[in-house]
């Protein structure tokens, strides 16, 4: 279980750098997929089978779709993959760069010198998840739910036609 | 004689465990390439024609005359594709839904895996099973196909939604999302087809949209995009997408049969043994698979929007009611039975 926890980790470290490197915005969406489902993974090594679900239909399945079903209907071509290519001169990552190294340093001090919390004792299963989210977090799943017949609504009357 | 070190009990398990799986693959992949020659000779039944009945018995040497031909077509990228991502397509098509047939629960002694997640694997893999059309018809660069692609995800965007909630009463009713627990649960209590009719319904409008089968095969309709997605597709990886497909209906049949047509499970028989459990399930399969090309053979197809419009006005307040109504019953027997 370990070696997968390393192996789709790495996977997911790498597909998300490819998808800010690469200029298509096709391809680099399916880097996004690729590495949704790398995530959804190490949740599953994690003990965390109803969240490794979750992730893959909700992000995987059903946002990333309209992410490449917006950029399908764009059509973008040749022009922004030219575009996308200037941008990333090697004088951007100098920023990013340094401000990552920053977040490296006391990351690699914590795994060094400090404890480690283990993850992944036991086993979540639909049930425990559900439990959880109607007992103690029941506040926030009613906030969620308002939050999102907000944006419901919002989107109504965005579409509506008169 | 005794078994040399290296082999464990484990190891003897894994192997017959992936033995298992091999064969239920390949005798699905068989299936749903013999589906193709049902198809055909079905549709001839209802339209007063023959269909192919010349090669072999009943015709049933058509499928691999038309397999050894498609393998022997040449395999054609066109130069204006994008390769990577056109390659890419058939393959997800494909495995997704071979993938699922994993979770099937064909006999209590016959089936892969039995995830306590296993329904909401099924959905991950309808979910992934979209990527398919949607980047074929991309990477074709060709509009007939992008428009196949547009159609198909947002079709199968509205349909998923409801499809999810057209389940939850069998998961309330079974209390888990493991395949094996929802057929026990039937078997102890009645068919989920009675207590959830409307959600069955739905699932098998659902289903219809996610194999993209006619009447909803609305991103392949032949007189409005040529072929949709996989119009520049040719030799295996259009043989791909084709046989994908009917593994789709293979896989949506099963899911039917367990979920609201009790699995294995014989009426009025108390313990099935291996024979009559495997042939049970076969039947109902075959029953279903049937219906699809019925479907098929005699419902015109919708128009886009009246497609849309009903997948959104219609069933998704069905499910919703549904899942209330679901939840009301069970609420009510158990402080009832308390």
């Amino acid at each position: 279980m370990l070696i997968a926890f390393y192996l789709f980790g790495f996977v997911a470290v790498l597909s998300t750098i490819l998808v800010i490197v690469n200029p298509n915005p096709v391809h680099g969406l399916m880097y996004l997929v690729a590495s949704l489902l790398a995530v959804a993974c190490v949740f599953y090594t994690l003990g965390a089978p109803f969240a490794a679900a979750l992730e893959v239909i909700v992000y995987a399945g059903a946002i990333m779709v309209l992410f490449v079903f917006v950029v399908m209907m764009l059509n973008v071509g040749e022009v922004i993959t030219q575009i996308e290519q200037s941008w990333l001169k090697p004088s951007v990552w100098v920023g990013p760069g340094i401000l990552c190294a920053l977040l490296l340093f006391p990351l690699m001090r914590l795994m060094l010198g400090g404890e480690m919390t283990p993850a992944g004792g036991t086993e979540v299963g639909p049930k425990a998840v559900g439990v959880s989210l109607y007992g103690p977090y029941l506040l926030a799943v009613e906030l969620a739910s308002m939050m999102l017949t907000a944006g419901l609504v919002a989107a109504y009357h965005l579409g509506k036609q008169d | 004689m005794s078994l040399p070190s290296w082999l464990t009990p484990e190891l003897i398990y894994t192997l017959i465990q992936v033995a298992e799986a091999c064969v239920i693959l390949v005798g699905l992949v068989l299936t749903s390439a013999w589906m193709i020659w049902l198809e055909r000779r079905l549709l001839g039944l209802w339209q007063d024609r023959h269909g192919p009945n010349r090669v072999g018995p009943f015709g049933l040497g058509q499928v691999i005359a038309d397999m050894i031909k498609i393998f022997f077509k040449e395999d054609w990228t066109p130069s204006f594709v994008d390769r990577a991502i056109f390659w890419l397509a058939p393959a997800i098509a494909m495995s997704t839904m071979l993938l699922g047939f994993m979770l099937v629960p064909i006999t209590p002694w016959i089936g892969v895996s039995d995830l306590n997640i296993a329904l909401l694997f099924f959905l991950a893999l309808c979910g992934l099973a979209v990527y398919a059309v949607m980047l074929g018809g991309w990477a074709s660069n060709n509009k007939y196909a992008l428009l196949g692609g547009l159609r198909s995800s947002a079709q199968m965007i509205t349909y998923e939604v409801f499809m999810g909630l057209s389940l939850m009463g069998v998961v309330m009713i079974a209390g888990s999302f493991s395949l094996v627990d929802i057929v026990t649960s039937q078997q102890q209590g009645m068919w989920n087809i009675g207590p959830q009719f409307l959600g069955f319904v739905t699932f098998l409008l659902a289903g219809f949209a996610t194999v993209h089968r006619a009447p909803f095969d609305l991103p392949e309709a032949e007189q409005e995009l040529a072929d949709g997605y996989h119009v520049e597709y040719s030799s295996m990886k259009f043989g791909m997408f084709f046989v994908g497909e009917y593994v789709g209906i293979v896989l949506v049949s099963a899911m039917i049969v367990v979920l609201f047509f009790g699995g294995w499970d014989v009426p009025f028989v108390d313990n099935e043994g291996p024979v009559l459990a495997l042939f049970s399930f076969v039947a109902k399969c075959f029953i279903f698979m049937s219906s699809f090309i019925l479907m098929r053979a005699s419902l015109p197809r919708p128009r886009y929007d009246h497609m849309m419009s009903a997948g959104w006005k219609v069933c998704l307040p069905m499910t919703l009611v549904n899942v209330v109504v679901t939840g009301i019953v069970i609420l009510v027997n158990q402080s009832g039975a308390a």
